[in-house]
């Protein structure tokens, strides 16, 4: 079976700092990817280094594209990755904010990729939106409004089913529940997993929230100064961590 | 030193104006940027037209300049004097005995023939700029066709109100490569911006970019396969002139609500006029 996407030696320096270092993986179709570590571990600098957001210094992204098969996608041309951005990727923002067009209405952020495609049709692609805000929950009666004027939770699910419009195979998620409240959290760690299963995406998701991957990572890796100490099936590696900062990182977990 | 140089702008000057002038043309719809001088007038009242019309004007031309289709408003005498005074050259109001025409807002209703030149005045060259603020963000969006942001401005209006609610400055694609402003000039006017005999040149002074359509371009305005362009005009005919087929002006004529359409090309009104056509308010 050929991986979904391939990581090879990923390496990004700031000057003297090191961002990642020689970060190497496959993600098969269907598999979620978690990525855990504190902050400045390494892990935002490698999801926009595969998400095509950063160049890297070194390695490879291999992405089995649809039509032409395994492709390098750092030494592929710019309007070929950009257009795998906007119709096989996906990639969910911290903040709401940043993945979102603030003043423009909630249809219209979803239809954008659509028309970014060649959709043409406005029933359409209102049609189509609305299912989305369904399927993200959000009432269908709040389509003509604007981002501005939802919750916090309520724009990051939007902006989820933005990306997720133009049914792509890989998303890339950055911190998807940070400042969000715990039972908003829940919620949306509840429908993002229902989402994958039933759309069989590929996801890779960083985040300092055990809990996260712990619901939604089949496999984990574990990042300390931009390096992976340890990676390995989600479950062996939170229940049974071998290296000290994996530990650590699992010991500091608060209990309730 | 007693006289201008001809056209108020210095020989170099000019040339620099011609070169972006010449890549716009062989690039229709490109936006090219030039280095913009400062002109005895304030910006917004139409640094870049006079800047190309004093690039493309000779001696022998004869010009004309409307304001909102109007030769007789303030922007439009004003430009005319300043060239008259710093060219020298003849003028007109008849659009078919002008060579270099000059407009703001308006494409003349008469239609264009060949050899003419219709200089546009442009406040803001780009049609992406209050959907996407990033300059460098909209030059790769051009570079890469991305053009489905302008859809979802015209999406947008169509939830908001029903209908393409933009009535001016109405995206157009140009020979199916290049988005491109065409002023805002009232989206009846799209229409006439295609296969145009004239050469029709964008002057943007404050924003410093040029851009062009050589005769017989195809101009497409954009739309949805369910909500098609429509070029709009107010439902009634000229009240001077009795028109129906032209651009009108809403008059307010007292406060008890009387009010009366007129067409907003005015050589093209008093031309009908003086052939004997005569509208329901004509005195």
């Amino acid at each position: 079976m050929t991986p979904l996407l391939s990581v090879q030696g990923i390496t990004k320096r700031y000057g003297a700092h090191i961002g990642c270092a020689d970060v190497s993986f496959d993600l098969y179709p269907g598999e979620v990817m978690g990525i855990v570590g504190e902050s400045g571990s390494g892990k935002s600098t490698l999801l926009n280094c595969m998400a095509g957001h950063l160049i890297p210094d070194a390695g490879q992204v291999v992405f089995d594209t649809r039509t032409d098969g395994p492709r390098d996608t750092i030494t592929m041309s710019e309007p070929e990755r950009r257009m795998l951005g906007r119709t096989d990727w996906a990639f969910v923002h911290q903040h709401a904010r940043d993945g979102l067009r603030m003043g423009v209405s909630a249809g219209g952020n979803v239809g954008e990729r659509l028309m970014a495609v060649g959709e043409r049709n406005y029933g359409d692609i209102r049609d189509k939106a609305t299912d989305w805000l369904g399927r993200v929950e959000i009432d269908a009666t709040r389509v003509d409004d604007r981002p501005t004027t939802f919750s916090g939770g309520m724009q990051q699910r939007l902006q989820i089913a933005r990306n997720l419009v133009t049914g792509p195979r890989l998303v890339f998620m950055d911190e998807p529940t940070g400042g969000l409240d715990v039972s908003v959290q829940a919620r949306l760690l509840d429908l993002l997993r229902g989402l994958v299963r039933d759309m069989g995406l590929s996801a890779i998701i960083v985040t300092h929230d055990l809990a996260v991957v712990r619901l939604l990572a089949d496999r984990l890796m574990v990042m300390k100064s931009g390096r992976v100490v340890e990676a390995g099936l989600t479950d062996q590696v939170l229940d049974d961590p071998q290296h000290a900062y994996s530990q650590l990182l699992v010991s500091s977990v608060l209990q309730v | 030193m007693t006289e201008y140089n001809f056209a108020y702008l210095d020989e170099q000057t000019k040339r620099m104006i011609r070169r972006a002038i010449l890549k716009g043309l062989a690039i229709p719809g490109y936006q090219v940027p030039f280095a913009s001088r400062e002109m005895p007038m304030p910006y917004g009242w139409g640094t870049g037209g006079v800047q190309v019309s004093a690039a493309v004007l000779t001696p022998s031309d004869t010009f004309k300049v409307i304001d909102q289709g109007a030769d007789d408003t303030t922007n439009a005498v004003s430009i005319r004097t300043f060239f008259q005074r710093t060219a020298g050259v003849a003028t007109t109001t008849a659009t078919s005995d002008a060579t270099v025409i000059q407009t703001r807002h308006r494409i003349p209703e008469e239609p264009l023939h060949e050899g003419q030149i219709l200089v546009y005045q442009v406040p803001i060259p780009e049609p992406l700029r209050f959907l996407e603020p990033r300059e460098s963000e909209t030059r790769k969006m051009h570079s890469l066709e991305e053009y489905g942001l302008m859809h979802v401005k015209l999406y947008e209006d169509i939830s908001r109100h029903g209908h393409i609610a933009t009535s001016y400055a109405y995206p157009v694609k140009v020979e199916g490569r290049y988005v491109m402003d065409p002023s805002p000039i009232p989206k009846f006017d799209n229409a006439k911006l295609g296969d145009m005999a004239a050469i029709q040149l964008f002057g943007a002074g404050r924003e410093q970019r040029i851009y062009a359509l050589p005769p017989y371009t195809q101009v497409v305005s954009l739309d949805f396969e369910d909500h098609p362009f429509e070029a709009s005009k107010a439902d009634h005919l000229c009240g001077m002139c009795g028109a129906n087929d032209s651009y009108l002006d809403e008059l307010i004529i007292d406060d008890l609500g009387g009010r009366m359409f007129v067409c907003s090309d005015t050589d093209y009104c008093e031309a009908r006029q003086a052939a004997g056509h005569k509208g329901k308010d004509a005195a």
